[in-house]
């Protein structure tokens, strides 16, 4: 291994402008002449619009013009979409309701905007905003999405709030298995609502140039191609080669900067008519009314066991909240990302899942880090815990003898596993997290008044997301392959144009360790583009963990060409057949002679094109590929929590926490440590602090940092992870992919970790220190015993 | 519109502002010194933590006209340009204290004020408590940590190098 190669521990090639203050956010961009664009936002969650004033606005000082939704349907401007087609039981297809990108007519959440004021500052906007005047008549909110299908009807389109009743799995055989058990798990089981809080808050700067009649968009986006497709082809602001969109760099996404939002809609319409460019960067209490929040699952969920605790059966019943509008991504999650995981590790021969989407006057929800498979991995590991307490049965022993051991293995929820060893992870992570002495901490954590609690989660994700094939079929809208190109300069430096957008991931780095070792050429000689759509043909982006197993496979195909041509060329400099020609570390050799020419000289010999003809071989040194992956990848693993809780106060804290996961080939070990750790984090949160809170009239309670409860510091432990690997068998590099393994495996840990401390399965996510003492005085002790 | 005078990073500035103007708007539209971010408006965040007279403040709630006379600090005034970084930034980089970026800024001007007000020997437990008035959602604090107690250890070397 080089030291900048694949397996090496490099330290990140983007860092330097970010510890020094010179990364360039979307905020960052500054175009001359430039407006702002200020939001005039429902304070109600539904009403009807009356009227709205906007005449006294329009004549406050630095005004440029204040446009509402009656505007953006007279200039054709169309709706907001979901991008995943979701077909009901009875085949009916799923309702989407019109989305506006302003208003029209009736508003649908607190939040939900009306109108937009665009002036000369921020501080004239805001001030004119005020000014805007809407009448609006109130109507009755639904909001807990248990009983939104007997609440008043939001859309037209959706009888009963109903966005589709889907299913999943063979009802009549998982009834039957149910019908043979000896043992039934049930649980009742609600995953809370969540808000992503990326800490660079979404921001969109448009400008219109009348010259050439294109606009460019910066956009705090994950993935610009995606974005560039749906504005154009689907919105209809301008068509999709008169738009170019650049995400900068971005700070953080979590998924919640994959979906196409209406403020960047807004601001490009709004460039064009005011023929300025029109900023807007949301505030932090803007971010918690109009991000697409995640989760937000009620479910039913039972395990049928024999007498040897081999499973025999899992069903679940959910209801998805969707929010008040279908996001662009939202009816994937609640189905075809989480269905397909209820397997878990295990081999269930029998799953049957339905799920229910349902509108309610909130914000919509889409996609959070792991989407999906959070709730699965939450459903599947807490019934397997429960059933491993009820049965006597230790939790981990339980899980082996339910372990899914040879491979391929079909599930009955559609994917097949290819690759992993979830005895090697369990093992492992039971000796780093010193399972052995846990009885001894028990009892002495006891001595000090504490209850202490081991909680186990062996969670499975499917990522790599994926064979466009597969996913036509389920529903998608779009394939799932990516794009890479490779372009060697005469000099011998390469250039990587991918479509794998990168907010903190690292691909500067982690891509050019595959380059340099792949061509044999210092790291430095390396760069990495992304995020432009006048740059990179096409991309489909980042989300599901994919950048390592799509992204990367696409570049690996291109420097199969790359290397393919150079060959050639090298061929022709050493007037060898091209079949004689090695490579290796930079070199070009012919077979069994000590011939040979170096890396720089043959990309030089491509370009200056001298020792070939025309007619021979096209000069330059530069290849495409579109990677379309052949499988989903499984990254899977253990961890391991500990905790402590105070008897007195409900408070946990977190005394241990062990991580094992199999990602298949990790190409910078420090950079998928620091997933893991972030993934963990954010699991955590779930568990212990984190929940979108709504009134019953719809009004956002969390809506800030000082109520939304994101963790601190001091509210994590520093964490123990270790890898095992199985290569995933579908990609050239055996990559499984690590981005959201943490969020997925974290929150059952803790919860299991604090149900085994305080005897009770009852605890609802978020455990605080109250949710915990109160489910303390409802139980049975058994702990405390 | 009044006129407010400070020094940042070292150099004198001028500006007319509104009275409202808070001291991160300052520095990011009229200086365009963009390393210090707004992350949120409840002064939660600390993407926006600055030095006004060598001690840690919360830019986004600080009016700029507060800051007449005051020696101001950001990101972009820890290392001179084409000079070594700052110990601190370098222990972020090493420790992969970063992933988005967007809180570092912040993150590594708050860590400073620890070893300001605790020393250079800094356990871990310290860190996490002090580390209260900044948020990041990316790296779990895990590598955050190491980076100021590393970072924290070799400001004390290079003290007592000179010394």
């Amino acid at each position: 291994m080089s030291a900048t190669g694949i397996g090496a521990a490099v330290r990140r090639k983007e860092d330097f402008r970010f510890i020094t203050g010179k990364g360039q956010y979307t905020d960052d961009v500054v175009r001359p002449g430039e407006t702002r664009a200020v939001f005039v936002r429902s304070p109600h969650a539904r009403a009807k619009i009356k009227k709205i004033d906007v005449s006294e606005a329009k004549r406050m000082p630095g005004v440029v013009d204040v446009l509402t939704g009656a505007d953006l349907a007279n200039d054709k401007i169309g709706n907001l979409i979901c991008g995943w087609m979701i077909h009901s039981k009875d085949g009916s297809p799923m309702k989407m309701a019109p989305h506006p990108a302003l208003a029209a007519g009736t508003v649908n959440h607190v939040g939900d905007a009306v109108a937009v004021v665009i002036a000369d500052t921020l501080a004239q906007g805001k001030d004119a905003a005020e000014k805007v005047r809407v009448d609006y008549e109130v109507m009755p909110a639904v909001v807990d999405p248990a009983k939104a299908k007997s609440g008043p009807q939001i859309h037209d389109v959706a009888p009963k709030n109903t966005i589709y009743e889907w299913s999943l799995g063979d009802a009549k055989a998982t009834e039957s298995a149910f019908a043979a058990a000896k043992h039934i798990t049930k649980l009742d089981i609600v995953n809370n609502r969540l808000a992503p809080t990326a800490m660079e808050p979404r921001a969109a700067l448009a400008e219109y140039d009348a010259g050439t009649d294109h606009l460019t968009l910066w956009n705090t986006s994950q993935n610009p191609h995606v974005a560039r497709l749906v504005i154009s082809a689907f919105i209809g602001i301008t068509p999709e080669h008169k738009l170019r969109v650049i995400a900068p760099d971005v700070g953080g996404g979590f998924g919640s900067k994959i979906f196409i939002y209406p403020e960047e809609v807004v601001c490009l319409w709004a460039s064009r008519k005011v023929r300025r460019p029109v900023k807007w960067t949301s505030d932090r209490s803007e971010a918690f009314l109009t991000d697409a929040h995640g989760r937000d699952h009620i479910t039913h969920a039972e395990l049928a066991l024999d007498a040897n605790g081999k499973i025999l059966a899992l069903r679940a019943k959910t209801i998805a909240n969707l929010g008040a509008y279908m996001s662009t991504f939202s009816s994937s999650v609640p189905t075809y990302l989480y269905a397909t995981l209820l397997s878990g590790q295990y081999d269930i021969p029998q799953i049957y899942c339905e799920v229910d989407a349902v509108y309610t006057n909130t914000v919509p929800v889409d996609a959070y880090r792991g989407a999906g498979r959070p709730e699965a991995t939450f459903v599947v590991e807490r019934l397997v815990e429960v059933a491993a307490r009820e049965l006597g049965i230790e939790p981990p022993e339980l899980r082996k003898r339910n372990f899914i051991k040879s491979f391929p293995h079909q599930t009955p929820v559609i994917m097949a596993y290819d690759a992993g060893d979830y005895n090697a992870s369990l093992k492992k992570a039971m000796e780093l997290a010193d399972v052995k002495g846990f009885s001894k901490r028990k009892r002495e954590a006891a001595r000090h008044g504490k209850l202490r609690g081991l909680g186990y989660s062996t969670y499975i994700e499917a990522c790599g997301i994926a064979p466009s094939q597969a996913v036509g079929s389920l529903g998608a809208g779009v394939g799932l392959w990516e794009s890479a190109e490779v372009r060697v300069n005469p000099t011998g430096s390469v250039e990587v144009l991918t479509g794998s957008h990168a907010h903190g991931q690292g691909h500067e780095t982690t891509f050019a360790q595959l380059v340099s070792e792949r061509l044999g050429i210092p790291f430095d000689n390396v760069s990495i583009v992304h995020g432009d759509t006048d740059k990179v043909q096409f991309g489909m982006g980042t989300y599901g963990s994919r950048s390592g197993a799509v992204g990367m496979s696409a570049i690996v195909k291109a420097l199969d060409k790359v290397e393919a041509k150079a060959k050639k060329v090298a061929g022709f400099m050493m007037e060898a057949a091209e079949g004689d020609i090695e490579f290796k570390d930079g070199k070009f050799t012919v077979k069994g002679t000590d011939k040979s020419v170096g890396w720089g000289d043959v990309a030089l010999n491509a370009y200056i094109a001298h020792k070939f003809t025309g007619a021979e071989l096209e000069p330059g040194l530069k290849e495409t590929s579109f990677y379309d992956p052949t499988n989903f990848t499984f990254p899977a693993g253990c961890h391991i929590c500990e905790i402590e809780v105070d008897r007195e106060t409900g408070k946990t804290e977190i005394v241990n926490w062990t991580a094992v996961d199999d990602f298949g080939t990790v190409i910078n070990p420090m950079i998928v440590e620091g997933q893991v750790h972030g993934g963990i984090a954010q699991g955590v949160g779930q568990a212990l602090l984190e929940g979108v809170v709504y009134d019953k009239d719809g009004q956002l309670v969390t809506g800030s940092l000082m109520d939304y409860s994101m963790p601190h510091a001091h509210d994590l432990p520093s964490f123990k992870v270790e890898t095992t690997e199985t290569k995933a068998p579908s990609n050239p590099l055996g990559i499984k992919g690590c981005g959201e393994a943490g969020a997925i495996a974290a929150p059952a840990a803790v919860i299991n970790a604090i149900t085994d401390a305080i005897g009770t399965e009852q605890l609802a996510m978020p455990a605080t220190a109250n949710a915990v003492w109160s489910a303390l005085q409802r139980a049975t002790p058994r702990a405390a015993a | 519109m009044p006129s407010v005078s400070m020094t940042v990073n070292g150099k004198p500035v001028t500006g007319d502002v509104e009275a409202r103007t808070l001291l991160v708007q300052f520095l990011r539209e009229n200086l365009r010194l963009t390393g210090t971010h707004v992350g949120c408006d409840t002064s939660q965040c600390g993407a926006c933590v600055i030095h006004i007279d060598g001690i840690a403040a919360k830019s986004c709630t600080t009016l700029a006209l507060q800051c007449e006379g005051a020696k101001i600090t950001t990101i972009e005034g820890l290392a001179e340009s084409n000079g070594p970084l700052h110990p601190m930034q370098e222990a972020f980089r090493e420790h992969h204290g970063l992933q988005c970026g967007f809180c570092t800024p912040g993150m590594i001007m708050a860590a400073l004020d620890i070893v300001r007000r605790n020393g250079n020997d800094l356990d871990e437990h310290t860190i996490r408590e002090q580390l209260d008035g900044n948020l990041c959602r990316c790296t779990g604090y895990h590598n955050i940590v190491k980076a100021i107690q590393a970072g924290a250890k070799a400001m004390g070397g290079m003290r007592q190098a000179a010394e």
